[in-house]
């Protein structure tokens, strides 16, 4: 609850004006048929000496249907403020909540889920906080007033209600309790027609080369007879809803016309009475229906403000406001691990570092080598902290990563990433995330570094042309070569590439090499890759296997001595050639 | 910082995600109809106008055309149930002219009773009507989903090249969504809201005329007011989910790449860029919520002010003696709910026009033309020998941009041809051009001497085996996976091709084996791993014809190694055409061939490509060049 109320706090005047508001309207709802039975009952017995009464009675009536609809508009209009004001909060908090978290916290949420929070989610509670703003009192309110109403003109005629009220709320009960696992089960299926189809559109040259088109459309068309009878049976319950709740409403209205009517007769009330009740008894059961409703949509407004809060709760793991040197940057660009272990679960028994150990000096270029899984993109991670260590110590200049601020860390650490990907937005406006201010020269210079200027420069639109969304447009050897030259823009103290020159071919990435040994001079270089053509001219090669080390070297002395890289040089080159 | 401007940012992100938004204008607080809890939302989202009213109507009545029994009884049951609530309502003034207020009790009970029957008929329609509404609904959105599906079999690869997935896939969720919604109630709602505004009205006049004139003065400003209203809320709404597309956009994008953002410590200035899209959309969200539920209490109070007036004109009459109480009460109560079926109407109106919206977005797919039926002399090849020739081969996604020019070779059943070359040379396109994704525009290719195109398709496409750069799998098990090379297959014979591709071993340590599920795309293995079932999968298949697009290229070298003598057997007996940029995996081919922008520069095999020195011996010593 305390979650909730910062939200509330800046806005409080709209979460009170609002149902005030609505409680104008309500009371006025209540009061109408009240006034309808003074005139039937006082001004029309009178005959012309009740003129004067019944026109005052209307004039009133008049004013208090124009101050409803005051207080209507007022109630839409404080609900709005409040409902949109409090989402627009929330929203931003959520984002920036997601943007202080580490690699550990993203990974543990997946990116579906946290864009599922952050857009359906937030405008769940929205239209929840609108709906409550506007009927939280309106309904138990229009139930009070009425039944009040009802009891004051005649309480034994309001016997009645004893009987229907619990009936209806025991149906509504039964209908909901039936309902609500078909509609789950519905959601469901749902779920996985959707998910069949989009397989089937990303599948879509696997189904056609293997002519499937047969197979999928049977497939999916099981599936969605299975989502009909699902539809049909969810549906099949709750269009007893509508039928039943007026079935009650004009039972009660029989046996109040019945007892009522009686009671009139036997001169013990009168008709203008009868017609105020009647017409109470359909505002009680009116608001019974739409507390059933609010019911219904606060139980998804729940599960929202509940999967929201596990986003805002979580606990960041990794942040520097311990940092002892938070001013300190990156100045040489030696990195130390010292008996580095690391796991990604605290609970998982297998370790994906252990006891690494390994001294990299400014400048150097180190190779990092090895099988998949074996935990290359792991150690690098712990460079610039992405992930912190479970044992031993990351040093980058001879001081512990965790005593910088991540600024300045990641400033001097220039990662490209494995999975990397562009934003929407033009090329240049893309690579000046590595720097904000830089020239259109620097931006080209970097591009040329990264073997990009040639392909970029052709296109119509040059550094201006616009990527879509996550850089759909570009292909998978300009997106590495783009991702890399965003990194060099940074002029980072240590580059780490982690197999980010898969999809470029030997030649361009033997020329980015070249550039680096010429630009990068000064910085260290950690290259992650597969191809042992990429790393045979580092300075040293470090080899990994199942998260230890098991071999340090230069490509000829690894070559000599070690079981593992030969295996993978091996597998690489001709015998005879290797040799 | 550097953040982008408000303007910038929703051009950018504004078509980029499809827009989901919340419950938009109307739909004020009425009863819970069958929508139900946890039921489909009320998505008018991507609503807009539809371009051809007559012509989707027309589509959509084929649909329904089947229940017309159903549909003909439902419109009898909503008349029905119109006439019986407006009756009932009207039952309430000769009970208490005739009864109540002379104080007669006989023939009391059996007017009370008759109402009774009207009330009865009342819901038992209404039960009724839903009952047929739903069955008639659900499935003729069945049907629609049906053959949405079976036309997106037909449509050729490049209309998937060319639309975004999204796209498709909200044509079928929000689209179809809406039209099931409008099937559902909307038309029936929008009939008995017709009905009862006319029945009101009449029975307004047949009570008293006086005052039903009144009240009829009031229907202007009831329909000007709904109109200025439900226009004002449907532009601010459009403005909201423009905006709210923006946002959504951007989240989707930036949280997906949140890794990247970390590692440049961009944090802050997506901070800002969405503080900025947010604020414009916390302002649009404003005027469409509050113009959005403004149209409950101002047509609603508004009957009450004519319910007023009438009520004081009528105790008037009353007075003077022209008029009865039953009536007045009756009348009251007309005057009270008159918005109601107004308010309503004016709502349906909207969904209704969404779901047209959207209704001819899905036949705008359903129109789309198919692939080229083959040609009528097409032939069945019952044993395909696997000789291909390719005989001056040009070809470009769009004609005027050629990717492939004059490519001229021959592939003896059984050899294995290479395709080399840097990224964007135009490997991969070949691959499309052999079982015809996409048709070649200049030149021939010929199968066992007969033209490609004089080939039944799938006859063509069976034969062809491809495994491709982007692995993909299906929700099923991994048995059912690797079965869809070949859908007769035994277990043995799918366990013997896992084998082949070498994936065996990792399979048994899944935690059902064979019987594993894979879900979501296979999350839960490897990339190197997908590519191995996906090699399974057309090791299974027995296309003389095979096509490896970078088959291997996420299994790292040492595995690659070992799978080798498994695709060597795979390889064996079929005519393969091999597309890698690691060399090593092609070295052994028969033919080479080095393509540099979409045309062949080189060929030979690999000694003899070494030694012309020329471009594939640059690729392939790319590694000494630093030396």
């Amino acid at each position: 609850m305390k979650r909730w109320m910062k939200y509330v706090k800046p806005y409080w005047v709209y979460f009170v004006l609002g149902p005030i508001c609505m409680i104008v309207e309500v009371v006025g709802e209540v009061l109408m048929p009240k006034f309808m039975a003074n005139i039937i009952n006082e001004g029309v017995p009178q005959g012309e000496n009740g003129l004067w009464y019944i026109i005052g009675v209307c004039a009133l009536m008049v004013a208090v249907a124009l101050l409803m609809m005051a207080g209507g508009v007022g109630g839409a209009y404080f609900g709005a403020k409040a409902s949109v004001n409090f989402a627009s909060d929330l929203r931003q908090d959520i984002y920036t909540k997601v943007q202080s978290f580490s690699f550990a916290n993203i990974d543990k949420f997946s990116t579906g889920s946290l864009v599922t929070r952050l857009t359906n989610d937030v405008t769940q509670i929205q239209n929840f906080i609108n709906m409550l703003l506007r009927m939280c009192l309106r309904s138990p309110g229009m139930l009070i007033g009425a039944l009040i109403m009802a009891i004051s003109i005649n309480p034994r005629l309001a016997l009645v209600l004893s009987v229907t009220i619990p009936l209806i709320l025991l149906t509504q009960f039964f209908l909901i309790r039936t309902g609500f696992p078909r509609f789950s089960r519905m959601q469901t299926r749902i779920d996985s027609l959707n998910a069949n189809v989009q397989e089937n559109l990303t599948n879509v040259r696997v189904v056609k080369s293997f002519v499937r088109e047969d197979f999928e459309r049977q497939k999916f068309g099981r599936s969605n007879a299975n989502l009909k009878e699902a539809g049909l049976k969810a549906m099949g319950v709750m269009i007893f809803m509508q039928p039943l709740m007026t079935l009650f409403m004009n039972i009660t209205s029989l046996a109040v016309v019945w007892f009522g009517g009686q009671q009139v007769i036997a001169g013990g009330m009168l008709v203008g009475d009868l017609v105020a009740f009647i017409t109470y008894i359909t505002q009680i059961l009116m608001s019974l229906m739409m507390l059933t409703m609010m019911f219904m949509m606060s139980s998804r407004a729940l599960a929202s403000g509940r999967r929201i809060r596990e986003v805002l709760d979580e606990r960041v793991d990794l942040t520097d406001q311990n940092a002892a040197h938070p001013d300190r940057k990156v100045q040489q660009g030696r990195v130390e691990f010292r008996n580095v272990s690391f796991r990604y679960y605290k609970n998982s028994a297998e370790k994906v570092l252990s006891g690494v150990n390994l001294t990299i000096e400014p400048g150097e270029t180190v190779g990092i080598i090895g099988s998949t899984g074996c935990g290359k993109t792991t150690l690098v991670s712990m460079i610039p902290r992405l992930y912190d260590v479970d044992e031993g110590q990351v040093l980058v200049d001879g001081v512990d990563v965790r005593e910088y601020s991540l600024r300045h860390l990641r400033d001097g650490v220039g990662m490209v990433l494995q999975k990397n990907v562009l934003f929407s937005g033009s090329i240049a406006d893309n690579l000046r995330w590595g720097d904000e201010e830089a020239s259109m020269e620097q931006l080209r210079a970097a591009a040329a570094s990264a073997q990009a200027d040639d392909f970029v420069s052709h296109f119509t639109d040059g550094y201006e042309t616009q990527l879509g969304q996550g850089g759909s447009n570009v292909s998978g050897g300009q997106k590495q070569r783009l991702c890399i030259a965003r990194a060099l823009l940074k002029r980072p103290k240590i580059l780490i590439l982690d197999d980010s020159t898969s999809a470029v071919d030997t030649a361009t990435e033997a020329r980015i090499r070249q550039a680096f040994a010429g630009e990068l001079r000064d910085s260290t270089k950690i290259i992650i890759a597969q191809r042992i053509s990429s790393v045979r001219e580092a300075d040293k090669i470090v080899v990994l296997d199942d998260g230890r080390i098991t071999g340090i070297g230069t490509h000829e002395e690894l070559l000599a001595d070690n079981q593992e890289y030969q295996e993978i040089y091996y597998s690489q080159m001709d015998r005879k050639e290797g040799a | 910082m550097a953040g982008r401007s408000l303007e910038e940012l929703s051009r950018q992100y504004n078509s980029a995600s499809a827009v989901r938004g919340p419950g938009g204008p109307g739909a004020g607080p009425g009863g819970p109809g069958p929508g139900g809890p946890g039921g489909r939302g009320r998505n008018l989202a991507g609503g807009g106008k539809p371009k051809d009213v007559r012509g989707v109507i027309g589509r959509l009545v084929h649909y329904i055309a089947a229940y017309r029994l159903q549909m003909g009884l439902a419109f009898l049951f909503v008349i029905l149930r119109a006439l019986s609530s407006l009756a009932g309502s009207y039952m309430l003034r000769p009970i208490i002219n005739n009864y109540i207020a002379v104080g007669k009790m006989e023939g009391f009970l059996f007017a009370l009773l008759v109402l009774g029957g009207i009330y009865l008929v009342g819901v038992v329609s209404t039960y009724a009507q839903n009952r047929l509404m739903i069955t008639v609904s659900q499935n003729a959105i069945e049907k629609i989903r049906n053959d949405l599906f079976d036309h997106l079999q037909k449509l050729p690869v490049r209309f998937y090249d060319t639309e975004s997935n999204g796209e498709i896939m909200s044509r079928f969720t929000n689209d179809v969504d809406n039209i099931s919604m409008m099937l559902d109630n909307t038309i029936m709602s929008l009939v008995s809201g017709f009905i009862t505004i006319v029945g009101t009205v009449f029975m307004m006049f047949y009570t008293n005329v006086w005052l039903a004139l009144l009240t009829v003065i009031f229907v202007p400003l009831f329909m000007k007011a709904g109109g200025f209203i439900a226009s004002r809320s449907r532009k601010y709404y459009l403005a909201q989910q423009a905006a709210l597309g923006a946002v959504n956009g951007y989240i989707e994008e930036s949280v997906a790449g949140q890794k990247v953002v970390k590692v440049f410590c961009h944090e802050e200035v997506c901070e800002e860029e969405f503080a900025l899209l947010n604020h414009d959309l916390r302002g649009k969200q404003m005027f469409a919520q509050f113009f959005g539920s403004i149209m409950g209490p101002i047509l609603g109070n508004l009957s009450q002010v004519s319910y007023a007036l009438t009520i004081g004109i009528g105790g008037v009459l009353c007075a003077m003696g022209v008029f009865d109480v039953g009536g007045l009460s009756v009348f009251g109560n007309y005057a009270r709910q008159f918005s109601m079926p107004i308010n309503e109407v004016s709502t349906q109106v909207s969904t209704i026009f969404s779901a047209l919206a959207g209704a001819e977005r899905v036949f705008a797919i359903m129109d789309r033309p198919p692939e080229e039926p083959d040609a009528p002399d097409a032939v069945r090849m019952e044993h395909m020998k696997g000789d291909v020739v390719l005989d001056h081969v040009t070809f470009g996604y769009n004609p005027d941009k050629t990717i492939l020019k004059d490519i001229s070779l021959y592939a003896h059943p059984g050899q294995k041809i290479a395709f080399v070359g840097s990224t964007g040379a135009g490997k991969t396109t070949i691959t499309n051009l052999l079982n015809r994704f996409y048709d070649i525009q200049e030149g021939t290719i010929t199968i066992d001497g007969v033209n490609i195109r004089n080939i039944q398709r799938e006859n063509l496409r069976e034969n062809i085996a491809m495994v491709l750069q982007d692995t993909h799998l299906f929700t099923g098990t991994v048995m059912e996976n690797i079965r869809y090379g070949r859908l007769d297959a035994t277990d043995e014979e799918v366990i013997a091709a896992a084998k082949t591709a070498s994936a065996h071993s990792f399979i048994m340590r899944l935690s059902d084996g064979y019987n594993t599920m894979l879900e979501g795309d296979g999350a839960n293995l490897s990339q190197g791993q997908r590519q191995l079932l996906n090699i399974a999968r057309a090791a299974l298949s027995k296309a003389p014809i095979l096509v490896l697009d970078e088959a291997t290229s996420s299994v790292d070298t040492r595995t690659e190694r070992h799978i080798e003598h498994g695709m060597d057997r795979l390889m064996e007996s079929r005519t393969t055409f091999v597309i890698a940029h690691r060399l090593s995996t092609v070295r052994n081919a028969d033919a080479i061939m080095v393509l540099e922008q979409g045309e062949i520069i080189e060929r030979g095999n690999h000694e003899q490509l070494l030694a012309m020195e020329g471009r594939y011996y640059e690729l392939y010593t790319g590694k000494k060049e630093l030396d």
